[in-house]
């Protein structure tokens, strides 16, 4: 009850940030539209289901990885790290709240991207919304244990894709699969269980990535 | 309240402090003096728990809930008014009666008035104040204050005098200052880095 | 000078002596060379080339174990904070890249004998092990980018053990992946394990792990050597 407190505090904080700082979320919008129009040029001819399906997803990821950068960087900028930090809050809590406010950032820029990808390219299916919702648990969880991570280091923005990538594999193995084939459950199935598996992970060690 | 013993820190090649020992009962306050680079900053966070040393021993008698510390940074959010900052402060700390508490303190600084404006708008010294409020926020039993005097003007300078007056004897303090003069009278121990 | 006690006590502490690791690597390794090239009998398929095979899938199971190692060194550094334990995972990550570059090599060497491409996104073990190799090429670069010191120890742990997750995630979505983008064309069938290639596959699976476990100690030796003379060097300034 306390935890969920904590995490609804500082959740509201980040969107309050973004609210009036208003840079993460515009930004993520004019990038995912760009992404959809060099990629029609990039894919030559008609582009196939398939193609665009792989795509999507890159959109997806991208688009995400920008929210991701930004997400710590009032924390960075003006080091209120050492205040979350010694605030009797578990400290998954910072990590909790603010994989929920980029989640929110994210479903915001997906529900222009998705209407504008099925007026692009191809229509977008059931499945396809089920894939993007339970990709963006994993996305966002992952990602932003990663970010805390990224803003310790020298390299900061430079790192972050580095560290993201070779851990969204599976993601967009699970998602395009899931997208693409007929009976899409053991994709879904895939992605739940990567957002299950990698939550637990970094709720015990979010700790660690804090504090010394 | 606090002990240190052979106390060290060392990033990579670099050292920074070096067989530290230090007590503070409680109540005591203790002044930390020495030049740019000496390792102030350094110790104090090692006494906040922000840091680990990389030899010796620390204990501190309190929990984390209970140490308030002030760094070079207010640690604060500049893009939230003063009013929400400590809101979030006040709500991660469990503070009963949390708008009383949060409107005193900015009354007692002189940031009453402007409570409702952006932190991005404020002086150094205001930013400062609302620090100052932030720290003694939950009342904590330790307080570790890093130059709390720098950008504070004069009428902003003797509001804390006070504050730590009123508090002196019954909180733990430990402070670093350029300026030991100005706490002296209140100074239980000091501790000169080299 | 806590630090260095402790690397004294724990030289002290360490079971076999690395002369007697190096010269039992010296001989395994040896062994398994002449056994790989002199004694198994060429494959009926793919005549003699096919030997890479043996050091191919040991040295593969050989970078899992140091990964595993790793991770395991991680862990014991954020339980029992072990003040050893950073160092060991490093250099244990350090191995399991340099074998599975190794690995990366003989795959692409025993694709290109048997299938006449030097890359083939059809191999489960070649693309797990490219996504490893990324993955833990940005372990270096996390940890080269943070001051040495208790927050890089507790970054590079927890970056560690993300690793030993992902490697039976990363399997589970490789083979999902092929059902849905690659029919699987070419299949390798291992050779029929008996006489002399089991034992001739045996030696090398002893070997490479004897000789990952001597760099190991090797490496980790050195840099404790540094550390020392860090400290001493401090001591006497």
């Amino acid at each position: 009850m306390g935890y969920a407190r904590d995490v609804g505090a500082l959740a509201r904080k980040d969107l309050l940030l973004e609210l009036r700082a208003r840079d993460t979320l515009p930004a993520m919008l004019l990038f995912v539209g760009s992404v959809f129009v060099v990629f029609h040029f990039a894919l030559p001819g008609t582009s196939s289901r398939l193609a665009t399906a792989g795509l999507l997803w890159v959109a997806i990821l991208f688009t995400a990885l920008l929210g991701l950068g930004r997400a710590f960087v009032p924390e960075r900028e003006q080091r209120t790290f050492d205040g979350l930090v010694l605030a009797p809050c578990d400290r998954s809590a910072i990590w909790l709240a603010k994989s929920l406010a980029t989640l929110a950032f994210l479903v915001a820029a997906e529900l222009v991207a998705l209407p504008l990808y099925a007026l692009f390219f191809h229509s977008v299916g059931g499945a396809t919304v089920a894939a993007v919702a339970l990709a963006d648990l994993g996305i966002c969880g992952v990602g932003t244990f990663l970010g805390a991570m990224a803003v310790a280091t020298r390299a900061r923005d430079l790192i972050l894709p580095l560290l993201f990538l070779p851990l969204a594999m599976p993601i967009v193995v699970g998602a395009v699969g899931a997208t693409v084939v007929d009976s899409p459950g053991r994709y879904l199935g895939f992605l739940a269980l990567y957002d299950l598996l990698f939550a637990v992970i970094c709720w015990a060690s979010f700790e660690y990535v804090v504090a010394e | 309240m606090l002990t240190a013993r052979r106390l060290g820190k060392r990033y990579g090649e670099k050292r920074v402090l070096r067989r530290i020992d230090l007590a503070v009962p409680r109540g005591g306050f203790l002044v930390v003096t020495g030049p740019n680079g000496s390792g102030k900053t350094t110790l104090l966070r090692i006494c906040a728990g922000l840091a680990q040393p990389t030899e010796g021993t620390i204990e501190r008698a309190v929990q984390r809930a209970q140490v308030g510390y002030l760094g070079h940074e207010p640690l604060v959010y500049r893009e939230l008014t003063a009013l929400e900052n400590l809101e979030l402060y006040g709500r991660l700390y469990r503070i009963p009666e949390r708008r009383e508490r949060i409107g005193m303190l900015l009354e007692r600084f002189g940031l009453w008035e402007a409570r409702h404006d952006r932190v991005a708008s404020y002086s150094r010294g205001m930013t400062q104040r609302l620090g100052l409020c932030r720290v003694l926020l939950h009342e904590p039993e330790l307080l570790v204050l890093d130059e709390p005097y720098s950008a504070l003007d004069e009428a902003g300078a003797e509001l804390l005098d006070a504050q730590l007056a009123e508090l002196g004897g019954e909180s733990t303090f430990v402070l670093a200052t350029h300026d030991p003069a100005r706490v002296e009278p209140l100074a239980s121990g000091r501790l000169a880095l080299a | 000078m806590n630090r260095s006690a402790a690397t004294i006590q724990a030289v002290g502490r360490t079971r076999i002596s690395l002369p007697v690791l190096a010269g039992a690597s010296l001989v395994l390794v040896t062994t398994a060379l002449a056994f790989v090239f002199f004694v198994a009998p060429n494959d009926a398929d793919q005549g003699f080339s096919q030997r890479i095979f043996y050091f191919h899938v040991s040295i593969a199971i050989t970078a899992y174990g140091c990964f595993a190692g790793a991770a395991w060194k991680a862990l014991r550094h954020l339980w029992k904070r072990d003040p050893r334990a950073d160092l060991e995972s490093y250099v244990f990550v350090h191995q399991g890249v340099i074998f599975g570059t190794l690995v990366l090599l003989t795959g692409s060497i025993w694709a290109k004998i048997s299938w006449g491409h030097w890359w083939l996104w059809s191999e489960d073990q070649l693309v797990l092990f490219l996504v490893l190799f990324l993955f833990y090429c940005a372990y270096f670069m996390l940890r080269f980018s943070v001051d040495p010191g208790p927050q890089r120890a507790n970054l590079s742990a927890v970056y560690a053990l993300f690793g030993v997750v992902l490697i039976p995630v990363s399997f589970a979505a490789i083979r999902l992946s092929k059902q849905l983008i690659h029919p699987v064309v070419f299949t390798r069938d291992g050779p029929n394990f008996h006489g002399w290639i089991l034992v001739t596959y045996c030696l090398a699976q002893v070997a490479l792990p004897v000789l990952a476990y001597t760099l190991y100690r090797l490496e980790l030796s050195a840099k404790r050597l540094d550390g020392r003379l860090r400290d001493l060097r401090e001591v006497l300034a």
